[in-house]
């Protein structure tokens, strides 16, 4: 019975409808990966706290907004600042983090990562919000569908585009000539030990991408791009390496000539199918993007879009 | 930027210069030095040529 009287309170199903979808979209957007993170429970926790908060802020922008209370508006640039921290939350703990890593994660994937996090909160007060509007100017089964259609563009778009898309993707062999060491054509590195050689030649596996177009060119040779590969495919293969170990360095070298990245990783899992996987996965980070052609197309002298 | 931190040998006469350069008999020798040391300084060994092996830090 008080679910019933609670409909007949349209402010309150709106808010309370609300905060469910918008709680709902942040706990799917939260799901842990193969990057493992955020893995671990405490780390869920705070972000499906901060959801809850945006939420609720969102939710709440409605009916304040109807009764007129324009003021209400302020409290979303306050829930702004409070998501910039989150940004800075999530750089920190990574940061904090990398420099333990056997394969680091990279600066770079470091900043995507905490856009991201910061990013998916307003996404949550979106569907708030959005909900809520619905609830508030019709009823709450129309608000029901905008919250489901919400969920579903979130599903949607929870991955972004990948390595794959950008170049295609290729085994090479790995040939270990004295102390040179190459993947295909494309010359790596000069390693010393005998021993570290043997590992290389035993474990060893070499990727060769060849990016699809001219921006993918750009992209690959991301220095930022490059590490966050390395450390994804380390991730999913394991990685055969240890401290106080600097020979035994999975990297990726760009052949100047033509653009294509030669990647050497020394896994723990051998299985091609499985290797060729996790570097056609590895994300396409949003800084690494460049579109040369694109801009060349514009005529020369404007100003940078702000 | 990288740093040469010390330098393997069995030509002495070959290398030169301000830095920790180790002698060795023969070849072998160098290579086993050039492992210890490279374990030790966590300073990746290379190979130059087969009597010359530089570590190099990149920390």
């Amino acid at each position: 019975m008080n679910a019933l009287k609670l409909l007949d309170h349209s402010d309150l199903t709106g808010v309370v409808m609300g905060t469910i979808f918008g709680v709902a979209s942040r706990f799917l957007m939260l799901q842990s990966d193969y990057r493992q993170y955020p893995a671990y429970p405490h780390g869920k926790l705070i972000h499906l706290a901060l959801g809850t908060i945006a939420a609720a802020l969102g939710s709440v922008a409605v009916p304040a907004l109807l009764k007129k209370d324009f003021t209400a508006i302020t409290f979303l640039g306050m829930a702004a600042q409070q998501f910039r921290d989150v940004r800075n939350m999530e750089r920190n703990t990574l940061s904090a983090i990398d420099k333990q890593e056997l394969v680091p994660r990279g600066t770079t994937y470091i900043e995507g990562t905490a856009v991201v996090f910061e990013g998916r909160n307003y996404l949550s007060i979106l569907t708030a919000f959005l909900t809520s509007m619905a609830v508030a100017l019709s009823s709450w089964f129309v608000g029901l569908i905008v919250g489901l259609i919400c969920l579903g563009i979130v599903i949607r778009f929870r991955k972004g585009k990948t390595i794959k898309d950008v170049a295609q993707i290729e085994f090479a062999p790995v040939r270990v000539e004295g102390p040179n060491v190459s993947v295909g054509d494309i010359y790596m590195m000069n390693v010393g030990l005998e021993e570290s050689q043997q590992i290389i030649r035993d474990v060893g596996i070499g990727f060769v991408l060849t990016p699809r177009s001219d921006d993918a060119k750009v992209t690959i040779a991301n220095l930022g791009q490059r590490q966050a590969i390395l450390h994804d495919v380390s991730v999913r293969l394991g990685v055969y390496r240890d401290d106080g170990e600097p020979g035994l360095l999975p990297m990726a070298k760009l052949d100047l000539h033509t653009g294509k990245l030669g990647v050497l990783i020394l896994p723990r899992e051998h299985e091609r199918a499985v290797a060729l996987q996790a570097v056609s996965d590895v994300p396409l980070l949003e800084a690494a993007v460049r579109m040369p052609t694109q801009a060349n197309r514009h005529k020369g002298g404007m100003l940078p879009n702000g | 930027m990288a740093k040469i931190v010390a330098v393997v040998t069995s030509k002495p006469e070959k290398v030169g210069g301000g830095l920790p350069v180790f002698h060795a008999e023969d070849q072998k020798e160098a290579e086993g030095l050039a492992h210890l040391m490279e374990k030790i300084l966590d300073a990746a060994a290379h190979r130059l040529e087969d009597h010359l092996y530089i570590l190099v830090d990149r920390h």
